[in-house]
C-alpha cells in the first residue's frame, strides 16, 4: 500500500476566485509529506483536491493534473466517490459519527462498501483500533458512543476510521490543532508508524510538528490578501528548517512573519 | 456540542481548567438585572404549568358529574346519545385516531423527503422560496381546507376508493361500508389532514437537517460516501430525534383538527355496525364537540361533551410523553 501522488501546474478555483497557482511537486509513497504557511495560503485548500473534496463546495473546481501512480484522479471517467475511497482523509476538529457506536463507526467505511460479514467486521475494528493506538482504551466499550470519548481518542478513533477502509493516501488537516499536548504527541507517534504502510499528507499550523514528523515539508506564501496562494518551495524537512533555499521560507520559520 | 434536545454534554463537563461546570443555580451573579430576568423566566415556566394543571382540573370536575350518570360504560360504549345519557366514546376515539394516523402515514414520509430535497439538493434561490410557500400552507384557514375536501375532492375521490376497495377490500381496513356517500370517509379526511400537518412536519425537519453538522457530512463524503450515502450516515441520525418531535407535534394538530374534519367527515347514522374500515363515516372528539356546541345546555349533557375533551387532553399527552420517551432515550447518541 502508499501510492505516489504526482502534481502538475494545478490551479484550484472556488467559481472564478483562483485560490491556488501553479502548483507542481511529488509526494514520495510511504513517507511524510507536511504543508506548512501562513493561514489562507491554500495548503489546505491544496489538500482537499488530492481526493476531491475540494469539489464539495459548491464552486470548487481544479486545472491541470493529479496522478496517483499511473491514475490520473480528473480524468473524465474517474467518479470522485472512487477517488475518495483510495485517499482518506483526517480533519481538523475530530468528528466521529455522534449517532454510532466506536465500533461503528470504525466499520462506517466498510458498511459503506457493503461489507456486511461480522467475522470481517470484528476483525477489521480491532486491527484499525490497534493501528490507531486506540484499542487498549476503547476494547471494553466498543458499543459506547463515539462522541464519549476524549478530544484526542476521538480523532484516534477518525484515523481508525479512515485507515478501515485501506486507503492508499492518508491526508490531515491540522489533525492536532484542536488537541492538547500529549494527545498531539499520541497522534504524532501515530503518524510516524503509519508512514510506513501509508502516503501521509499532513498541513500543519505548528512548524514543530512538520519538523519532528515529516520527511519533505513544502511551504506554501501568497502575495498578498486575495491573490492565490503559491507552493513556494519543497524540500527534505532538514533542508527546509536547517538551509531553505528562498529567503521567504526564511523568515516564515524564523518567525518573522504568519 | 449541543443537539436537538437541546441538552448537551458539555454542560456536564468541567471547564478545561478544572472550574466545575455552569450550573443554573451558580450562575447567578445576584444583581438586579439578573435576580428580575430569573424571576420572569420562573414565572412565565410557572404559568405554562399552572395552565396545564388548571386545564386538566377544568375537565376533569366538569366531567366526573356526567360520567357518574352516564349509563353505558364511557370507554367501551360506542353509544353517544346525550338526552338518553349513554356517552360512549368507542366510536369518537377511533375515528380520533385513524384520522390522525392516516395523515401522519402520509405526511411524514413527504415531509422528510421535501426536507432533504431543501436542504440537500436544492439550489439555494429554491430552496428558500419553496420553504416559504410550504409554509404558506399553514396559513390556509382550516375551513378553506375543509370546503375544498369536501366539494372539490371528495366526488373525484369516491371513485379512487371504491377501487381501494375492490382491490384490497379483503383487508378490514379497506373494507367497503354501506351507506357512507360521497367520498367523506375517514381516509379522505386522513389525507386532507395530512395536507395541514404537512408544512409544520416539514419545517421542523427542515431545521434539524439544517444544522447536520458539515464536519460529519464531510466525514462520510471522505470515506468514500455517495451523496445519499452520506445522508443515510450523517444527516438523517443527526435528525431523527427532531423527526420524531416534528411527527408528534403534527399529531397534536392532526388529533385537535376540527373545522376541516366537521366539513368533511359524514356522521354516522343512529345504530350503524361497527367496522375497522376507513371507509367509514364518523365524527371526532373535536369535530363531535363542535358539531353540538350550538346545544350544549348547562349540566350533564355539556358534561358529557367535557369529558369527551378530557380523553382527547389525556390522549395527546400521552402521545407526548411517548416521544420524550424516546428521544430521552436516544440522547446518549446524539451528542
Amino acid at each position: 500500500m502508499g501510492k505516489r501522488i504526482d502534481v502538475k501546474d494545478l490551479n484550484v478555483f472556488y467559481s472564478d476566485f483562483k485560490a491556488v497557482e501553479g502548483v507542481t511537486m511529488t509526494v514520495e509513497p510511504r513517507s511524510v509529506t507536511a504543508f506548512i504557511g501562513p493561514s489562507g495560503c491554500g495548503k489546505s485548500t491544496f489538500l482537499r483536491t488530492l481526493n476531491r473534496m475540494h469539489e464539495v463546495t459548491p464552486g470548487g473546481r481544479v486545472e491541470g493534473k493529479v496522478m496517483l501512480d499511473d491514475e490520473d484522479l480528473y480524468a473524465a471517467s474517474v467518479d470522485p466517490v472512487a477517488v475518495r475511497r483510495t485517499v482518506g482523509m483526517v480533519f481538523q476538529r475530530p468528528n466521529p459519527f455522534p449517532t454510532m457506536s466506536i465500533r461503528d463507526n470504525v466499520i462506517a467505511g466498510l458498511r459503506l462498501n457493503g461489507v456486511k460479514n461480522k467475522k470481517v467486521l470484528d476483525q477489521k475494528v480491532e486491527e484499525s483500533l490497534v493501528g490507531a493506538n486506540l484499542w487498549n482504551e476503547v476494547k471494553d466499550r466498543l458499543s459506547k458512543p463515539g462522541a464519549g470519548l476524549s478530544g484526542g481518542q476521538q480523532q484516534r478513533l477518525c484515523i481508525a476510521r479512515a485507515i478501515a477502509v485501506e486507503p492508499q493516501v492518508l491526508l490531515m488537516d491540522e489533525p492536532c490543532s484542536a488537541l492538547d499536548p500529549i494527545s498531539t504527541l499520541a497522534i504524532e507517534d501515530l503518524v510516524t508508524q503509519l508512514k510506513e504502510q501509508f502516503t501521509i499528507v499532513i498541513v500543519t499550523h505548528n512548524m514543530q510538528q512538520a519538523a519532528r514528523v515529516s520527511d519533505r515539508t513544502a511551504f506554501f506564501n501568497l502575495e498578498a490578501t486575495g491573490k492565490p496562494g503559491n507552493l513556494i518551495e519543497m524540500d527534505d524537512t532538514q533542508q527546509i528548517f536547517n538551509n531553505p533555499s528562498k529567503k521567504a521560507t526564511e523568515d516564515y520559520i524564523s518567525g518573522r512573519f504568519g | 456540542m449541543s443537539s436537538s434536545t437541546g441538552a448537551s454534554l458539555a454542560d456536564e463537563l468541567p471547564d478545561p481548567d478544572g472550574r466545575p461546570p455552569l450550573r443554573g443555580d451558580g450562575a447567578g451573579t445576584g444583581r438586579r438585572g439578573d435576580r428580575l430576568f430569573a424571576g420572569a423566566a420562573t414565572g412565565s415556566g410557572l404559568i405554562v404549568i399552572a395552565m396545564v394543571v388548571l386545564v386538566g382540573l377544568f375537565l376533569l370536575f366538569q366531567a366526573i358529574p356526567a360520567i357518574g350518570e352516564d349509563k353505558v360504560n364511557f370507554l367501551t360504549s360506542r353509544q353517544w346519545q346525550v338526552s338518553a345519557r349513554k356517552f360512549g366514546i368507542v366510536q369518537m376515539l377511533w375515528t380520533t385516531v385513524a384520522t390522525s394516523v392516516v395523515a401522519l402515514v402520509i405526511a411524514v414520509p413527504f415531509a422528510v423527503a421535501i426536507a432533504l430535497f431543501l436542504t440537500q439538493y436544492a439550489p439555494k434561490w429554491l430552496s428558500g422560496a419553496a420553504a416559504s410557500l410550504i409554509d404558506l400552507l399553514a396559513a390556509v384557514p382550516s375551513i378553506v381546507y375543509g370546503l375544498w375536501g369536501y366539494f372539490i375532492v371528495a366526488p373525484k375521490f369516491e371513485h379512487v376508493q371504491s377501487w381501494i376497495s375492490d382491490v384490497f377490500g379483503w383487508i378490514p381496513l379497506f373494507d367497503r361500508v354501506g351507506g357512507v356517500g360521497g367520498g367523506t370517509t375517514i381516509f379522505l379526511a386522513g389525507i386532507v389532514l395530512s395536507i395541514m400537518v404537512l408544512p409544520i412536519v416539514t419545517a421542523l425537519t427542515r431545521e434539524v437537517f439544517n444544522q447536520a453538522p458539515m464536519a460529519h457530512r464531510e466525514a462520510a463524503l471522505a470515506l468514500g460516501a455517495t451523496k445519499w450515502e452520506m445522508i443515510r450516515t450523517a444527516v438523517l441520525p443527526f435528525g431523527k430525534t427532531g423527526i420524531i418531535s416534528a411527527t408528534m407535534l403534527g399529531l397534536g394538530r392532526a388529533l385537535g383538527e376540527t373545522v376541516a374534519v366537521l366539513y368533511i367527515l359524514s356522521s354516522l347514522p343512529e345504530g350503524s355496525k361497527w367496522t375497522w374500515s376507513l371507509f367509514n363515516g364518523g365524527d371526532t372528539f373535536a369535530s363531535k364537540i363542535a358539531n353540538s356546541a350550538s346545544e350544549f345546555t348547562p349540566g350533564l349533557g355539556t358534561g358529557a361533551y367535557v369529558a369527551a375533551g378530557l380523553v382527547l387532553f389525556v390522549l395527546t399527552f400521552l402521545v407526548n410523553a411517548l416521544a420524550r420517551v424516546v428521544i430521552e432515550r436516544k440522547k446518549a447518541f446524539t451528542e
